[in-house]
């Protein structure tokens, strides 16, 4: 349209602000190193994003629902302790459900606490992330787990198998981010989701029943969850107790990155691949340039502190704020 | 009495309350389970818990003008590494060399405002974009850490000033050093919020930020002022830690903010802004740090402590709200 104002424009670029970077990043790195596009390491970026990727579509739902989920990185060590234990105990075929429904017990505590309860979820969080460590530790007796007879196992298919020359965690993320992606976009589920967390006294007032909801998106997520947890004890076939610390803040930045506000009531799970794959691509990046991990760290600062100023500054039509 | 009153005297002293329990509790227990003879409420043992109690302390009377002002700050762990890398990283600067001891007050000073400028930078950010606190130092707490790497490697950063470590030793009128910086802290930190303009502006923007900018207080400048206290308690925490260790690891501080903002909570301030108080807060320090030293006292390992703590943490925020529960909806974060 020619009749585009400069307003309309800089509104554009704002909104799509977190895709162009990505582009102009990815264009950047390419330029850089020939090797960063090649199918090989984009597969292999994908791969190590997976079990980020995988937590953050269960935590963009409670996200959207107006909350927080602090807990999901020492949930993960949980699952994966439990389930590394008990492949030796009781054979994979029986430990993987059960590890599934402790992790599941743990989401529908959480759920619980802070659907009909009300409690305040960062805090609930909090309190679970450092309940849930002592937990996994008690459980494990501070040990490393280890599976006894890594040959002869077949768990291993889950981090380290490929199918169609696709390893299968990629295809684990993907397709679980489709059935996800279309559960918030085409399910009336999905869409009480959005009510809850946009305005949850006027979601109330429908007759959406607000705690059941905000109860199912941490049960999603803790579900997202033990599938991380599943990818990496079968990638290691052995862990530490703390082998998810602190991913729990990497997950809300990609969650965040994505471009789903704090705030509820918006994000997508589009949005929330996007955001694990920046995530992963400048990690990737960044070390072919031959940068240290941690400068990876001062750049994610930068970009999603740009990524949400953008756009809270398209929605207000303003960069700077109103605060006097 | 009004029953508004009761609520409210049981609220404020309920921390304490939960401190002599604690007492109680670890006195008894200990009879039973410790492994050492001596008796959990010996002297020497409460001294030193004092002292421990400061690091987290220190940091947590400034988070709690933060919280009441209805921010959050989770980069406090960051700022407090990163200053404790100026601070003992400074010591041995050739620059320095002719100052002899001269050199310790210098290196503080750098290191004070090493903490001042991080904590500059995140008040300036939420005030000057309006992106929320919480993304703005969850961002920072990777940034400053990454810078923290980028510094010195993934190496410690070690510098032993024994005159330095004879100052964080020293006890006065039985007190550690340590402990007098928190009880300094705490006795300022009280006054600002309580006995100030800059404390009441802090509870007004916090409580009702709308109301306050009508009254015209100056939110930016406020909240810019609130995130170098914080910045500049954070690296007073190092400082008066680091002191004496004389050694700081590329990971310290991690999860400190969880303490913090655990302590901080125990003490009744509220997420949301408004409310809070700076002597629940010290309540809420010595309360954790009890539990954390009772528990290993009776012999529970650090799973154990873990778990009670976090379980403690959502049963005070559930009595919190039965006690608070007159119709009044929870704002979301």
């Amino acid at each position: 349209m020619a009749s585009m104002t400069k307003a309309d424009i800089g509104g554009m670029l704002a909104r799509q602000g977190i895709l162009i970077a990505f582009a102009v990043f990815i264009i950047g790195f390419t330029i850089a190193n020939d090797r960063f596009l090649s199918p090989d390491n984009v597969m292999g970026v994908i791969r190590s994003s997976a079990i980020l990727g995988v937590m953050a579509l269960g935590v963009t739902f409670v996200v959207i629902s107006g909350n927080l989920d602090l807990s999901v990185g020492s949930m993960m060590s949980f699952s994966t302790i439990v389930v590394l234990d008990l492949h030796d105990k009781i054979g994979p075929f029986l430990a993987i459900p059960a590890m599934f429904a402790m992790t599941l017990c743990l989401g529908a505590f959480i759920g619980f606490l802070v659907g009909y309860l009300k409690l305040n979820s960062l805090i609930v969080t909090l309190g679970m992330l450092s309940a849930i460590h002592g937990l996994t530790l008690t459980y494990s007796g501070g040990q490393n787990m280890d599976i006894a007879d890594k040959e002869g196992t077949w768990f291993g298919v889950f981090g380290q198998g490929s199918a169609l020359g696709i390893p299968v965690p990629i295809l684990i993320f993907l397709a679980l981010a489709a059935l996800l992606g279309i559960i918030l976009a085409k399910t009336a589920f999905g869409r009480k989701v959005y009510a809850v967390g946009g305005n949850g006294t006027a979601a109330t007032f429908s007759g959406i029943k607000r705690a059941r909801i905000v109860f199912l998106c941490y049960i999603m997520s803790s579900a997202c969850v033990a599938v991380a947890g599943l990818i990496q004890a079968s990638r290691s076939m052995g862990s530490q107790n703390t082998v998810g610390q602190g991913l729990e803040l990497d997950v809300l930045a990609a969650v965040i990155l994505g471009g789903a506000s704090l705030l509820g009531g918006s994000g997508t799970i589009f949005k929330t691949v996007i955001g694990v794959l920046i995530l992963g691509f400048i990690q990737n990046g960044l070390l072919l340039l031959g940068l240290q991990f941690y400068v990876q760290n001062v750049v994610t600062w930068v970009i999603i502190i740009l990524a949400v100023w953008l756009d809270i500054a398209a929605k207000r039509g303003k960069l700077w704020s109103n605060i006097a | 009495m009004e029953a508004g009153n009761l609520s409210k005297i049981l609220k404020n002293s309920a921390i304490w309350g939960f401190i002599v329990l604690e007492l109680i509790f670890f006195s008894i227990a200990g009879e039973f389970l410790s492994l050492s003879d001596k008796a959990f409420m010996d002297v020497d043992n409460m001294l030193l818990l004092l002292k421990q109690s400061a690091p987290i302390g220190i940091i947590a009377m400034g988070m709690t003008i933060i919280m009441v002002n209805g921010n959050i700050d989770l980069s406090v762990g960051a700022i407090f590494a990163l200053s404790a890398v100026i601070l003992l990283d400074s010591l041995s600067w050739s620059v320095f060399a002719g100052l002899g001891d001269w050199v310790i007050p210098v290196s503080w000073t750098l290191a004070l405002l090493t903490g001042v400028a991080l904590g500059a930078i995140n008040g300036l950010i939420v005030w000057k974009t309006g992106v929320d606190a919480f993304i703005v130092t969850l961002g920072s707490m990777l940034g400053f850490r990454g810078l923290v790497f980028m510094y010195n490697g993934e190496n410690p950063t070690s510098s032993l000033n024994w005159t330095l470590v004879d100052f964080a030793e020293a006890q006065f009128l039985g007190f550690h050093t340590a402990t007098w910086f928190l009880a300094v802290v705490t006795l300022i930190i009280w006054y600002i919020m309580t006995r100030t303009v800059h404390g009441r502006n802090a509870y007004a923007i916090g409580d009702n930020r709308e109301a306050a900018v009508n009254a015209g207080i100056k939110v930016g400048p406020h909240m810019l002022i609130n995130f170098m206290i914080i910045g500049f308690l954070s690296a007073l925490s190092a400082v008066v830690f680091y002191s004496e260790s004389g050694s700081v690891n590329p990971n310290d501080g991690q999860l400190y903010e969880l303490w913090v903002i655990t302590a901080v909570v125990l003490g009744g301030t509220k997420l949301t802004g408004g409310s809070g108080s700076i002597v629940s807060t010290l309540g809420g320090v010595l309360a954790i740090q009890l539990l954390r030293k009772g528990l290993g006292h009776i012999g529970a390992d650090t799973s154990t402590v873990n778990l009670v703590i976090g379980l403690i943490l959502i049963a005070v925020l559930f009595l919190d709200r039965q006690l608070n529960a007159k119709g009044k909806e929870e704002l979301k974060i």
